[in-house]
């Protein structure tokens, strides 16, 4: 009798279940692949090249054609002109050469020495062209009758021209100098110093303010349901409609905010909100802390509402003050969900990139790493600058997420 | 803290300082809605309100005519505060008598009535912990509601007000936000120029059809992506399940350089059949991540009667998981659908072509200084009452599906 083993390995239905699996999966890991590996290593590889927003239209040769001379009858003698340049001033291109139909009825009396006609099929090769390069090709033709009769157009065909151009993005020239100008001069540290504190205090500011309205709607009354909703409405609103809304309320020559404090004799004379230093910085943080208080709230009151509500009644035996209750009880309760929710805020608004954008478009003092993203690339022109910025904040980004991954393995085991 | 353990402390204490957001919240009220200047004083309003603290508390066994003997002589504190300072709230020299009558009965309504079941419970001498700290629940609760609601509310309010007014109306008085109702439908003039002259019609359509197309197309790759996450055994679930989210928290902005790029090269900038391609792609993460955690929620004994009963894998998931998740997958097509209405950075930076905007592309074209701000603030309100309308509409589903996993905004 043979000893019976247990199955080393996979079994087949096992195998079937993870083929299964994959085929499940492939759609998502295709696309996502396409559009999020794919440009997050474009951005590595970018962020090494020397290349501006101009330098995405690769240097192409250009030729216009026209017929001069202007032949009345049959037997006249025209010529062929074919202008050609380079469409970039510093750029060479190799091995241009273009193509063109003759028309119907010409016949070429002196030809290029650079072209050859075969039947009616004309082709020029005109070399190697440095940058900003301009040539012309002349064909001295007589036209015949059949040229008037069928009014042939020798525009008609367009001539087609090709070249070899060397394209920035595709070569192997790399260079640093990205990142030492990004990380060049005191610039790099304010933007850091501003993402930092946009960050940290925006966070903050949102748990905060979310725990308050959380605990302020964790009792059952009428009309919960709809303040609920209310309290929402931040979150749910098309950022560029509140973001908006908000430079228009605080603006300081007309905006209401402001005349409201003048009024009220709070200050003397309106307020720049969105356009000094450091109070922009500011200002952009309450606006992501009004923006986002609502989620925190969502989460902290779904934790809220899950909690044994036996607990607090033993401690309302025992004696304990609705302030010692919040400290004692309710708060290690909501512990863990706040530190998740720490964590994943911080993440996100360390990756915020439209309000700030909207509300001051980076300038006093609000320029954070992804504004910056945006300014180099866009504003500067410097789509290089722009991708080393971004692998910046991708480093940034694998940090906070080691430590987001150590943690949430405790939290939840995930 | 000590000290605020007796009554006559921490009555007149919140008595005053309700009173001060009571001043304010009445001045700001009505200066909106009438466009008329009031002013809150706080040294004024702090004094009447210390004193109507003092005098609403409870008896607490105290003499009753000694009792109404101190808070007479007390009054004198508000009054030299009027008197010496100004009044609590007053007006300009052009504010209505009838508005500064309004507003300061809408201020002894609401100082006196919330502040008396503030101190309901709180005795005139020593308290306990308990009393006190339940007054100042109280008293906070109640200042809460009043400072979330306004912080949401006033935004709101100035955004669709705003776009009914014109642009020199605003400039002249900007806190008056009162309509002329007898204009008519001229009333919303700045709505019919911007669906006959800036094509916002069309915006709206895009829009809609685009969100619509990027929900269909997301739920068609995430649910058998989450379904495998979920249920099936495979080598690198935990993996695949974690690079999930790792994925879903790459920022916009650092892929959108690539792609712009890319489309710039291959010509699909400018194009619908772009932005309705690249769409789905950053939502299929959430949806997956949202749906997986509902998956594993559902019991699997359902799905194994049914592969007993000799339904294919696919079928299962076609007959039984997805009519169980139907709520599941309400909340994460409104949460996408969400995502793809409010986008706005890609719109920006793919779509040049007017004719080709979606909505928060249209809205971002207004902004520039030749056009009234009537016009921005219109199409903001165009752009958000749609979504508004759907999340009344389905709050159950969104709030469910907003805990359900996704903290992204």
């Amino acid at each position: 009798m043979s000893d019976t083993v247990p199955p080393k390995g996979p079994g087949p239905l096992m195998r079937r279940e993870a083929r299964l699996a994959w085929g499940l999966l492939l759609p998502t890991i295709v696309s996502v692949s396409l559009v999020v590996i794919l440009p997050l290593l474009a951005v590595f590889w970018i962020s090494f090249k020397p290349i501006g927003l101009a330098d995405l239209r690769p240097p192409t040769p250009v030729v216009r054609e026209d017929l001069r001379g202007r032949p009345a009858e049959a037997g006249d003698e025209a010529t062929l002109r074919y202008r050609l340049r380079n469409s970039s001033q510093d750029q060479a291109i190799g091995n241009v050469r273009f193509t063109d139909t003759m028309p119907a009825g010409m016949t070429v009396v002196a030809l290029d020495p650079r072209c050859t006609l075969d039947g009616t099929a004309l082709t020029c090769n005109l070399g190697d062209w440095q940058g900003g390069a301009r040539d012309e090709v002349e064909i001295a033709v007589t036209v015949g009758q059949e040229f008037f009769d069928t009014q042939a157009d020798p525009e008609a065909s367009a001539p087609e021209i090709t070249g070899r151009a060397e394209n920035v993005l595709t070569n192997v020239q790399f260079t640093g100098e990205n990142f030492a100008r990004i990380f060049d001069g005191g610039e790099f540290w304010t933007v850091l110093g501003a993402t930092l504190f946009y960050t940290v205090f925006g966070t903050v500011g949102a748990l905060i303010l979310g725990l308050f309205a959380a605990l302020l709607l964790n009792k059952s009354f009428k009309g919960q349901g709809f303040l609920r909703g209310l309290y929402l409405f931040p979150y749910v609103a098309p950022v560029i409609a509140v973001a908006f809304t908000w430079v228009l309320l605080l603006d300081p020559f007309s905006g209401s905010f402001n005349a409201l404090l003048v009024q009220m004799g709070v200050v003397d004379s309106p307020i720049n909100f969105f356009g000094q230093r450091p109070l922009a910085l500011v200002m952009v943080t309450v606006f992501e802390i009004w923006r986002y208080f609502p989620l925190s709230f969502l989460f902290i009151l779904a934790r809220m509402q899950s909690i044994d509500s036996d607990m607090y009644e033993a401690a309302e035996m025992d004696g304990a003050s609705p302030f010692q209750q919040f400290w004692a009880l309710s708060v290690p309760q909501l512990l863990g969900i706040l530190s998740v929710l720490f964590l994943l805020r911080f993440i996100w608004t360390f990756n915020k990139f439209d309000d700030i954008f909207l509300l001051t478009g980076g300038n006093a003092g609000t320029r954070t790493l992804t504004v910056n993203v945006y300014e180099q690339a866009f504003a500067v022109s410097n789509i290089g600058a722009g991708a080393a910025v971004a692998v910046v904040i991708f480093g940034c980004l694998l940090l906070f997420s080691y430590f987001f991954f150590r943690f949430m393995s405790q939290e939840e085991g995930l | 803290m000590k000290v605020l353990r007796f009554g006559y402390v921490t009555g007149p204490l919140i008595g005053a300082l309700w009173t001060l957001v009571m001043a304010i919240v009445v001045c700001v009220i009505l200066s909106f809605a009438t466009g008329q200047a009031l002013a809150p004083v706080a040294v004024s309003a702090l004094a009447v309100g210390a004193w109507l603290g003092f005098a609403l508390l409870p008896e607490g066994g105290r003499d009753r005519s000694r009792r109404i003997l101190v808070t007479a002589g007390l009054v004198v504190v508000p009054l030299m505060a009027f008197v010496l300072v100004r009044p609590a709230i007053h007006g300009s020299a052009e504010t209505g008598m009838g508005l500064l009558a309004i507003a300061w009965i809408l201020l002894a309504l609401s100082v006196v009535l919330p502040l008396r079941l503030m101190l309901r419970g709180l005795p005139y001498g020593p308290a306990t912990r308990h009393e006190t700290e339940a007054a100042l629940i109280h008293f906070l609760t109640g200042f809460g509601y009043i400072f979330f609601t306004a912080i949401v509310v006033i935004p709101f309010y100035v955004m669709v007000m705003t776009s009914l007014k014109n642009q020199q109306d605003l400039l002249l008085n900007p806190l008056d936000f009162t309509v002329d109702l007898s204009q008519g439908a001229d009333l919303f003039r700045s709505y019919t120029e911007l669906f006959a002259k800036f094509n916002f019609g069309s915006y709206l359509w895009t829009s809609f059809y685009v969100s619509v197309l990027t929900v269909l197309i997301t739920l068609l790759f995430a649910v058998p992506g989450a379904y495998a996450v979920a249920r099936l055994r495979f080598r690198g679930r935990a993996a695949f399940s974690r690079s999930i989210l790792l994925i879903y928290m790459v920022p916009m902005i650092v892929l959108a350089l690539p792609i712009y790029i890319a489309f710039s090269m291959a010509g699909l900038r400018n194009s619908i059949f772009g932005i309705v391609m690249i769409y789905p792609v950053t939502t299929i993460p959430v949806a997956l991540y949202m749906l997986q955690g509902y998956f594993r929620g559902l019991p699997s004994e359902v799905e194994e009667a049914g592969l007993m009963d000799g339904l294919s894998r696919l079928a299962v998931i076609w007959k039984i998981t997805l009519p169980l998740s139907l709520p599941a997958l309400a909340s994460v097509s409104l949460y996408v659908f969400m995502i793809a209405w409010n986008e706005f950075l890609l719109a920006f930076m793919l779509l040049d072509d007017p004719s080709k905007f979606t909505l928060t592309r249209g809205v971002a074209m207004l902004n520039s200084s030749e056009i009234p701000r009537q016009h921005l603030m219109a199409g903001s309100v165009v752009a958000t009452v749609p979504i508004m309308l759907l999340f009344l509409g389905l709050e159950r589903f969104m709030t469910k599906g907003l805990t359900a996993g996704s903290v992204k905004g």
